[in-house]
């Protein structure tokens, strides 16, 4: 119970006197449904606290006690809810109170209440505390770096900065050690979209370009960079059609794997947005691919070889060669 | 295990090839049993899952502390699997259970996640959903509909999304959760519906995919829970549905059959109902779906007139379909073939379990020509998609003949409903809710995603023989996981019914037919016949709200 130890440092080894309050049992009537076991120690605490919570008492005590509860039932919402309203009854020092959330943190990484916790902390610590909070966010990261409300957390965090684009190195340090790393692209996305001294998307565009299809080239069949590829064009199917970086990367990809379904699924948007193969790019396509006239009948020819090579997903090629515009004439002239 | 020849060595490369060497075991194993035991191993195992659930309800381990403030949730996730599974608890432990979730309420509105605790809008529709399940008048008027409405009304943020609770934490769940609740009760409201959709909106990613809060990860839990408020509001036509689905689609493991949550990470039985969850709805959305989706490839449009034009029509091009069909002279007359369908020739592949021939064994889906070699003395390795193959190509279908009295119910029943819905019932054509309601309504589109996969996923890698269902091999089974398996079990089932709330045709249901689950609601999550009754019961009486 090593947070119940640290709230207690907190208090310096205050005892509190409890003699007072009669404990209010839960109101689970005659025969409750999914009742759970408790231990002696979590029915106590639990009925002291809603003795307490019912007094609406914000005390030291009080206080005290929430770390308690919180160390046997870190999702109990109600209780981190009153300990908010009690530390700020009591103006307490809230480094100390990171402190705690820090001690109780371990093994709580997927908790919403923790992360909700902190960021309340730091709101009211000010710019202060964003740093540590930071390096926080890189140690859960260190060990689970896909964990969700971590990032969210550091999300929120450089926000609060005013310049924040050391944060690409970061995120190429992540992607360095494991390019499959989701979350570190969606961060990436984040800071090069966000990121007020960078300038934004457009300014950045042209060396995430080159960055991800480097990253590619080493990966050639990783989902996650090729979707930020197609990201950074989210707003300008035009410029995405017209870059040739973009459009050399994923035929070359392609014609080293006739299988890399990432890749195909690329040059089928590239295709649907406009883009028109080169004379030279349309003869290496023609290897792997049926001879094709319009443009969308190289729509169509993708299509029909994504439902080959990628057959869960058949289904979805075959819907997306549905609603291509064939060119049809031999029964109808 | 012999390493990847290809391998990068990241840990995402790592934690992959290590489940999918446990699920192609699996699937090995049972493509190499003889087929009557094949039929045993597809079975659902109902019994064992029946007892599980009941257990819980009468009483849990001190380990299950760490749930104490999500009791209404316990609640839910038991109620609904043994509905699901048609073994209802029996009106004792109903009238323990109501009794219960009444104690849950919170006197300022709303249920919390135990007595005693402050409302919560998750406990709050894992409670409404739970008395809806359990049905009948005792149950939905325990409810106390305007004390859930000044609660839900409280949770509302100037940005649209909700609070979580007094002080909580706003993401899209929040929206979901209260969406779900205020439609459900029919107490939807104009400063509920309020600037939701600009709050998924802006949770929408780059990669198509919705994530809990704006810029975060395309998730698919979240992206379930926007995309399913989107349609109780009736607002889909907001939000870029062919990116979602592109994003979505690839979350569907090749080998593993199961849905991953995010991309690149691991599937997980939960994600059958989230991500597959997001199929059903799309299913009702089709003509949306299309209209977007004609719209976005333009471009492609446009190429197209112009080499038509200057290649002279008379050119005879052979089709690459095969098939004979009207060229389109519009967007709409495309839209009109597409009703026409995935052509007559793309014919269903074998199911008898053995290996098909188009493709390459055991690739992952980052290396897609990942060697075999080191699997060593595995000879006959088997994938999902190489077992479980799409049964139906058809995404439309033909419409089924419908009677003189089944048609003068569809019409009696619609109007009834644009008459008595929420405010957002001002179209000519029928909401998304209403689509779904109604049980005359065909479903003229088949899922777009391998729904057979799917269920071999959950059945032969998510049950546990002493009951439960689990997140993947190797892991405990739990009631959330119970609950979100057979819910993605059943609208896989039902998501080749031709129409809403009918039996789907055989070959749908993997294994026995008698693996067939009560159908569910896709955007409610409680089973359909429920979800009836209680939307009649409340409409039945009208919501009084009290200032
Ligand atoms: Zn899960």
């Amino acid at each position: 119970m090593a947070a119940a130890v640290v709230a207690e440092g907190v208090e310096a080894g205050l005892d509190f006197d409890w003699s007072d309050v009669e404990p209010v049992p839960q109101n689970d009537g005659p025969r409750p449904v999914v009742p759970i076991a408790y231990t002696d120690d979590f029915r106590e605490a639990m009925d002291r606290f809603r003795a307490i919570l019912a007094k609406d008492e914000r005390s030291p005590r009080a206080l005290k006690l929430t770390g308690d509860v919180i160390a046997l039932n870190p999702a109990n919402y109600t209780v981190w809810h009153f300990r908010r309203l009690v530390l700020e009854a009591l103006s307490s020092n809230l480094l100390e109170e990171l402190e705690f959330v820090n001690a109780n943190a371990e093994g709580n990484h997927k908790n919403y209440q923790i992360w909700h916790h902190r960021r309340w902390v730091v709101q009211k610590l000010g710019k202060d505390a964003v740093y540590q909070e930071l390096e926080f966010t890189e140690g859960a990261l260190a060990d689970d770096p896909k964990n969700y409300h971590a990032w969210s957390h550091r999300q929120w965090l450089l926000q609060e900065l005013d310049d924040w684009s050391w944060e690409l190195d970061y995120c190429s340090t992540l992607l360095k050690i494991d390019s499959a790393n989701n979350s570190a692209w969606n961060q990436r996305f984040f800071v090069i979209t966000k990121c007020p001294s960078l300038g934004g998307l457009h300014q950045m565009r042209d060396s995430e370009v080159r960055y991800c299809t480097d990253a590619i080239k080493q990966v050639p069949a990783n989902e996650s960079s090729w979707r930020y590829l197609k990201g950074l064009f989210l707003d300008d199917q035009s410029a995405l059609v017209k870059d040739p970086l973009v459009s050399e990367t994923c035929i070359s990809e392609i014609v080293k794997d006739s299988y890399n379904v990432p890749a195909l699924g690329f040059l089928l948007d590239l295709v649907s947005a406009g883009f028109q193969p080169t004379a030279e790019q349309s003869e290496m396509l023609q290897k792997i691919l049926p001879t094709w006239v319009t443009p969308s009948e190289l729509a169509s020819a993708l299509c029909t070889l994504l439902e080959t090579v990628d057959p869960i997903r058949c289904q979805y090629w075959a819907w997306r060669r549905s609603l291509l515009p064939l060119a049809v004439t031999v029964s109808e002239t | 295990m012999a390493a990847s020849s290809v391998s990068s060595g990241s840990e995402t490369e790592r934690q992959q090839q290590e489940l999918e060497d446990t699920v192609l075991l699996l699937f090995s194993a049972f493509a190499s049993a003889s087929s009557q035991n094949t039929s045993l191993l597809l079975e659902l195992w109902r019994e064992e899952h029946v007892q599980y659930l009941k257990r819980a309800f009468r009483g849990l381990g001190t380990s299950y502390s760490v749930l104490d403030s999500s009791r209404p949730w316990l609640c839910y996730w038991i109620m609904h699997s043994l509905a699901m599974l048609n073994q209802p608890l029996g009106p004792g432990m109903d009238r323990r259970t109501i009794d219960f979730l009444s104690r849950c309420q919170d006197p300022n509105g709303g249920y919390g996640g135990g007595p005693g605790q402050i409302a919560h809008l998750a406990t709050t529709y894992a409670a409404v959903n739970t008395l809806v399940t359990i049905g009948g008048e005792k149950a939905l008027a325990s409810i106390d509909r305007n004390e859930v409405l000044r609660f839900l009304i409280r949770m509302k943020q100037p940005n649209g999304g909700f609070s979580m609770h007094d002080g909580g934490e706003v993401d899209v769940r929040g929206c979901y959760t209260a969406i779900s609740v205020a439609h459900m009760l029919d107490i939807m409201v104009p400063e509920i519906v309020d600037k939701v959709a600009d709050y998924i909106l802006s949770c929408q990613t780059y990669e198509g995919g919705i994530g809990g809060e704006p810029n975060a990860e395309a998730h698919g839990g979240y992206t379930f829970c926007g995309l399913s408020a989107l349609a109780l509001i009736n607002k889909v036509n907001t939000i870029k549905l062919p990116n979602l689905l592109n994003w979505i689609v690839f979350c569907q493991g090749k080998v593993e059959g199961g849905f991953r949550g995010r991309t690149n990470k691991l599937v997980d039985g939960c994600y059958s109902f989230w991500q597959g969850g997001v199929f059903s709805i799309l299913q009702h959305i089709m003509p949306e779906l299309n209209r977007q989706q004609l719209a976005s490839i333009t471009p492609l449009y446009e190429a197209w007139n112009q080499d038509v034009a200057s290649s002279s029509a008379s050119s005879s091009k052979v089709t690459l379909e095969g098939s004979s069909e009207v060229s389109p002279t519009s967007r709409e007359s495309v839209e009109e073939r597409t009703a026409a369908g995935i052509p007559a020739d793309a014919e269903p592949r074998a199911t008898d379990g053995t290996t098909t021939d188009h493709q390459p064994t055991g690739t992952s889906p980052m290396y897609t020509h990942r060697e075999d070699n080191r699997r060593g003395s595995i000879s006959e390795l088997v994938t999902a998609e190489q077992l479980f193959p799409v049964v139906d190509r058809n995404i439309k279908r033909a419409p089924i003949s419908v009677t003189f009295e089944e048609l003068e119910d569809q019409v009696s029943e619609t109007s009834k409903e644009a008459k008595d819905g929420a405010g957002n019932t001002n179209q000519a054509q029928l909401s998304t809710v209403d689509q779904i309601l109604n049980e005359n309504e065909q479903m003229l589109y088949g899922p777009l995603y391998n729904a057979h996969a799917l269920q071999g996923y959950i059945l032969l890698c998510c049950q546990v023989l002493d009951g439960g269902l689990r997140d993947k091999p190797g892991k405990s089974p739990d009631y959330y996981h119970t609950c979100y398996c057979l819910s993605g079990l059943s609208q896989a089932q039902s998501s080749a019914s031709h129409r809403v709330n009918a039996p789907p045709p055989p070959k749908a249901v993997l294994g026995p037919y008698t693996n067939l689950l009560e159908p569910v609601h896709p955007l409610c999550n409680v089973v359909l016949s429920k979800y009836t009754d209680a939307i009649r019961y409340f409409r039945h009486h009208p919501f009084r709200r009290v200032p």
